[in-house]
């Protein structure tokens, strides 16, 4: 009986242990979605909710259609690899309404060193320059036009 | 330069910045502080008893705040429940949660209210307002504190700690387990990490445990109990002699085994981890606090020159085992898994990684520690008062 009074303490702490794993059960119960584990340690329904998001690109095809006069130029330059959106991103929308959405006009001081900023990553036979040497200040477009970047170029030399 | 030579593109940047660092450092003071305490219980080193309760609640400061540079580095801290709630049992980095939980509530919490209780159902009788409350919920509504319910909880105690010395090292162990079982990098893959780990971490936290000791007293202007002081440091001495000579293991099984990385590395440990790892770490951080921490040992010292000796051996200890964290987490990204390049690791100071948080976080438990003082002091002298009335009037805060 004193023994039993004597480790009657223990007892409340393996009940406050036992009132948190309790706890955790219900919440668990309560925040696991429903779906967890259908198909691996992901919530199964992220497939289905994924495959109902429209697409936001719409392909380069797409542009062509109607932008005829830059897929031309772009496909006689250094860029013709380089596919619209890429520039432009995501366009679905603009490409079935072009009336009532607008591309963002493009900052090239930033879109053009996304990929041509010096970087040891990028493999040595990529065109790159470092942005604070070569003609700082000036937009890239006032020398590169961004559909066929080495045409004024070649047209000099 | 911020770049030599060829690296592939996901090795330019470090993804592991030092908030990584930060983390195995602050969970090996938790390790090793933890194992500091259960010598006095499972070893019965009586001498170290002064610093019993205060390397306990060193632990638990350091335990709680363990977790938050790796929530700084990931972002989004709420997602880590969702480690608990769905764990993956193939992830060694998503068990580790467990392992947190299993030594936090199961080891450290359990193993403090075992040893304070008596003390915590005294200061619930002796306080007032909202510091009653707090104890008397403490008292979980019992205050049985008899000659047989402390015998309980010195027995279950003992329980707790023997089960508690392997989660300590499970605990650091598994920060090595992390880095060792990266087998495509040369630099970390190796059987020895955890192990190496574990002894660093107790160097780490015995030399913690023993400067916080010290500070304490020179704090409250009590007299340092020198027996305490000089095993301390004995046993510092001993881990650190052994957590040295498996580096050297490690050292010289790379050198003779000598495999297509070692040009590699031999080359960084000479260059870019020149500094952190040969002159910070091994000569200052190791050989220094060694050669005084022997010294000791060999010839007769006053009392003065020993603290100072161990204050100062203690805080080299300190250094030396961050520069060991560092030159192991961030060294190990400075290369080129090719082999051919090398990069640099550039520190940003008032960033989300930079060197502030870094900084706020290491400093974080101190505070945190001060308030665990309050609430349960963990003062020596109490233990040296003869029991019975008079012990309660000296829980008074
Ligand atoms: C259905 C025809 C059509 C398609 C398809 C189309 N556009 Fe357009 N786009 C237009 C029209 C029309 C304008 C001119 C709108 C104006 O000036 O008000 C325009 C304008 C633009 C502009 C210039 C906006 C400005 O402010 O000057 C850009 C850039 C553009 N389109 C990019 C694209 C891209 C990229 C695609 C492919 C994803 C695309 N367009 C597909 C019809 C189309
Ligand atoms: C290398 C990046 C890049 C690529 C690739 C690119 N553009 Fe552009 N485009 C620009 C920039 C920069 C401008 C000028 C700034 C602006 O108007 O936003 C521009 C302007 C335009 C304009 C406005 C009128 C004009 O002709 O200047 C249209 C329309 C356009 N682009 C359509 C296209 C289409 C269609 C494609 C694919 C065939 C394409 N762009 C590919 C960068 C690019
Ligand atoms: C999506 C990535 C991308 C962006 C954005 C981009 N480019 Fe390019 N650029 C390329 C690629 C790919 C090439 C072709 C490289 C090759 O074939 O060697 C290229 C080639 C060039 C070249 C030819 C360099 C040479 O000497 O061969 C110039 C000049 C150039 N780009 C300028 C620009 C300018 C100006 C902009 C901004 C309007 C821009 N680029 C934006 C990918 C990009
Ligand atoms: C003042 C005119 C001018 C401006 C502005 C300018 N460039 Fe150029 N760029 C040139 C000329 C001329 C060359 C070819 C000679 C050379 O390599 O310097 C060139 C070459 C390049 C090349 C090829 C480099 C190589 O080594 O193959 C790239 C890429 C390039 N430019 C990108 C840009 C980008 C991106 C910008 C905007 C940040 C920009 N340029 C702005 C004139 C300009």
């Amino acid at each position: 009986m004193n023994r039993w009074r004597n480790g009657e303490h223990l007892l409340r702490v393996a009940l406050v242990y036992g009132l948190g794993v309790v706890a955790f059960v219900l919440l668990r119960m309560a925040l696991v979605p429903r779906s967890f584990g259908e198909f691996g340690h992901y919530r199964g329904n992220a497939i289905a909710e994924t495959a109902r998001q429209r697409p936001v690109f719409a392909g380069h095809q797409a542009c062509n259609l109607c932008h005829s006069d830059v897929a031309a130029l772009k496909r006689t330059g250094i860029h013709a690899g380089v596919h619209c959106e890429a520039c432009h991103g995501p366009q679905a929308a603009h490409a079935s309404d072009p009336g009532s959405v607008r591309p963002a006009r493009l900052a090239t001081a930033r879109l053009c060193v996304r990929c041509h900023a010096a970087n040891p990553a990028r493999p040595a036979a990529f065109p790159q320059i470092d942005p604070r040497r070569h003609n700082p200040g000036l937009p890239c477009e006032t020398c590169h036009p961004p559909h066929n970047p080495l045409q004024f170029l070649s047209q000099h030399s | 330069m911020q770049v030599q030579g060829y690296m592939y593109p996901n090795e330019y940047e470090l993804a592991w910045s030092i908030l990584i660092v930060v983390y195995p450092y602050i969970t090996g003071l938790v390790a090793g502080a933890f194992i500091l305490a259960s010598l006095e219980r499972v070893f019965h080193v009586e001498a170290v008893k002064p610093t019993y309760r205060l390397a306990l609640l060193t632990a638990l400061a350091f335990l709680l705040v363990a977790p938050l540079p790796l929530q700084l580095h990931l972002g989004h801290p709420e997602r880590s429940f969702e480690m608990y709630l769905t764990p993956h049992r193939t992830s060694a980095m998503a068990m580790f949660g467990f392992v947190y939980l299993w030594y936090l509530m199961a080891v450290l919490v359990l193993e403090i209210w075992l040893d304070y209780r008596r003390d915590i159902v005294l200061l619930s009788q002796r306080t007032r307002g909202w510091r009653r409350a707090i104890y008397r919920a403490l008292t979980l509504g019992s205050s049985n504190i008899s000659a047989g319910a402390l015998a309980v909880d010195e027995r279950a105690g003992y329980i707790v700690t023997v089960v508690g010395i392997p989660s300590a090292l499970l605990l650091h162990g598994y920060v090595g387990f992390i880095f060792g079982s990266v087998k495509a990098n040369p630099w970390w893959s190796s059987p020895l990490m955890p192990v190496v780990f574990i002894f660093s971490a107790m160097v780490s936290g015995i030399a913690a445990v023993l400067l916080i000791y010290m500070f304490t007293t020179w704090v409250r202007k009590r007299a340092l109990d020198m027996r305490c002081l000089d095993t301390i440091a004995r046993y510092l001495l001993y881990t650190f002699l052994i957590d040295f000579s498996l580096e050297m293991l490690d050292l010289v099984h790379r050198i003779y085994e000598a495999n297509e990385s070692f040009r590699s590395l031999d080359f960084m440990v000479h260059t870019r981890l020149y500094l952190s790892q040969i002159v910070i770490q091994i000569y200052i951080g190791t050989l220094l606090p060694l050669a005084l921490l022997g010294l000791v040992q060999v010839i007769k010292l006053g009392a003065t020159a020993r603290k100072r000796i161990y204050a100062c051996a203690g805080s080299l200890a300190l250094v030396g085992i961050f520069a060991m964290r560092w030159n192991v987490v961030i060294g190990g990204q400075l290369f080129s898994k090719s082999f051919l390049g090398y990069t640099t690791y550039k520190l940003a100071f008032a960033t989300r990684e930079g060197l502030l948080p870094a900084i706020l976080l290491m400093l974080l438990p101190l505070p945190i520690l001060w308030g665990l003082t309050k609430l349960l002091p963990p003062w020596p002298e109490r233990e040296a008062e003869p029991a019975g009335e008079n012990r309660a009037a000296t829980l008074s805060l």
